[in-house]
């Protein structure tokens, strides 16, 4: 087992292929994307890497994530999430990931925080039919309509579908192709929608239901510190002191 | 510029290397080189009628002409990047005061001509 990557949701756009088809893709950035700690078995009782993404001012961190940062080495992250991973698959602490981490024509999970809808009736939120819009129906042309039985059971079902706060949850979009990736800036193409709005923080993995090709560079693909990307402007700078290290 | 916006024109700028795209607008008759594949062997198939509607999206751009062939009115709509185009000729420059010529559709023969455009030539004629 691999470990994934930290993200960010750059936009949609669409890509024309040689052979004339065009697939509407979503853009997606790594920003230094960068192994912040190791959790070993001996320790700590299972595997994983602490991957770290995004640029955060130190005068907004805490004493205690100062210390962490510190204590790897690295630049502070806006974004730190926890990979597992197999035990000859860690990754020494200080590693960048780059994009070809992924190789085109793979396929991969992407898990994130879809849009917040907020209150939202049944028939946006289950796909409802709502009432009809003459014979009679008054004031409730989008409700629910009826929730249950009579007085026996005279009660409603748990879990019966009703209005309710919609979106803003963690999803996981499985199987979803990477068409390209382009290390230089750091950026993986992936095909069809993924969750979230423009800006937001996702994680990458290897597909669970698909596996891995070949190709695919097997603990990690790691960036060498003297090609550290210049990607776009806010993360030129934390790219330039990877290189230093 | 944002990031999308810079990778688009990064690859209008490598599909357009190879064509010509020319400069045209609603009301214009178009001959346009459509890619068609026939099994192992792709060849060139023409396309021709007026140009109703134009919408500039960056690569996603796309163009609709409209001909009326065997008496039936056909419209298609082309991606002005995609690699299936292979050609855009104006054949006719049409003289018209809207954007999108969607009225054409509810009209037809005499009253669904375009007048052409006459170009200033600077008092030539005078």
């Amino acid at each position: 087992m691999r470990t994934g990557v930290i993200a960010k949701k750059v936009g949609m756009t669409r890509l024309f292929q040689d052979d004339g088809r065009h697939v509407p893709v979503t853009v997606l950035a790594l920003e230094g994307c960068q192994v912040v700690a190791q959790r070993t078995n001996d320790k700590d009782g299972y595997t994983a890497l602490q991957l770290g993404a995004g640029t955060v001012k130190v005068k907004n961190l805490t004493k205690p994530e100062r210390g962490h940062f510190a204590k790897a080495e690295v630049e502070p992250k806006r974004k730190l999430v926890e990979f597992r991973v197999a035990e000859d698959a860690l990754v020494d602490v200080g590693a960048v990931i780059s994009a070809d981490h992924f190789v085109a024509g793979q396929y991969v999970d992407v898990t994130g925080v879809t849009v917040g809808k907020g209150f939202a009736g049944a028939m946006k939120r289950w796909n409802f039919g709502g009432l009809r819009a003459t014979h009679g129906v008054s004031v409730s042309h989008r409700s629910h309509g009826s929730t249950g039985n009579r007085q026996d059971p005279g009660k409603v079902f748990k879990n019966k579908k009703m209005a309710g706060h919609m979106g803003a949850s963690q999803i996981t979009q499985q199987n979803l192709e990477i068409v390209s990736t382009d290390v230089e800036r750091g950026l993986l193409f992936v095909k069809g929608s993924v969750p979230g709005h423009k800006g937001a923080w996702l994680q990458v993995k290897d597909a669970a239901k698909i596996a891995r090709p070949q190709a695919a560079p097997y603990p990690a693909s790691v960036l060498t510190a003297a090609a550290a990307p210049a990607t776009q402007a806010p993360a030129e700078a934390p790219a330039d002191a990877e290189a230093g290290e | 510029m944002n990031l999308i916006q810079q990778l688009e024109q990064e690859q209008i700028a490598k599909l357009t290397e190879a064509k010509k795209i020319p400069e045209f607008r609603a009301g214009d008759t178009l001959r346009v080189g459509v890619k068609v594949k026939e099994g192992e062997r792709s060849r060139t198939q023409f396309y021709e009628g007026v140009c109703i509607a134009r919408s500039n999206k960056g690569i996603g751009s796309n163009f609709t002409v409209r001909k009326i062939s065997f008496g039936e009115g056909v419209e298609r709509v082309f991606p002005l990047y995609g690699p299936t185009v292979e050609s855009i000729d104006v054949v006719r420059r049409g003289d018209v005061r809207r954007a999108k010529l969607y009225y054409l559709r509810s009209r037809s023969g005499k009253s669904a001509r375009i007048a052409e455009l006459r170009e200033n030539t600077g008092g030539g004629e005078g």
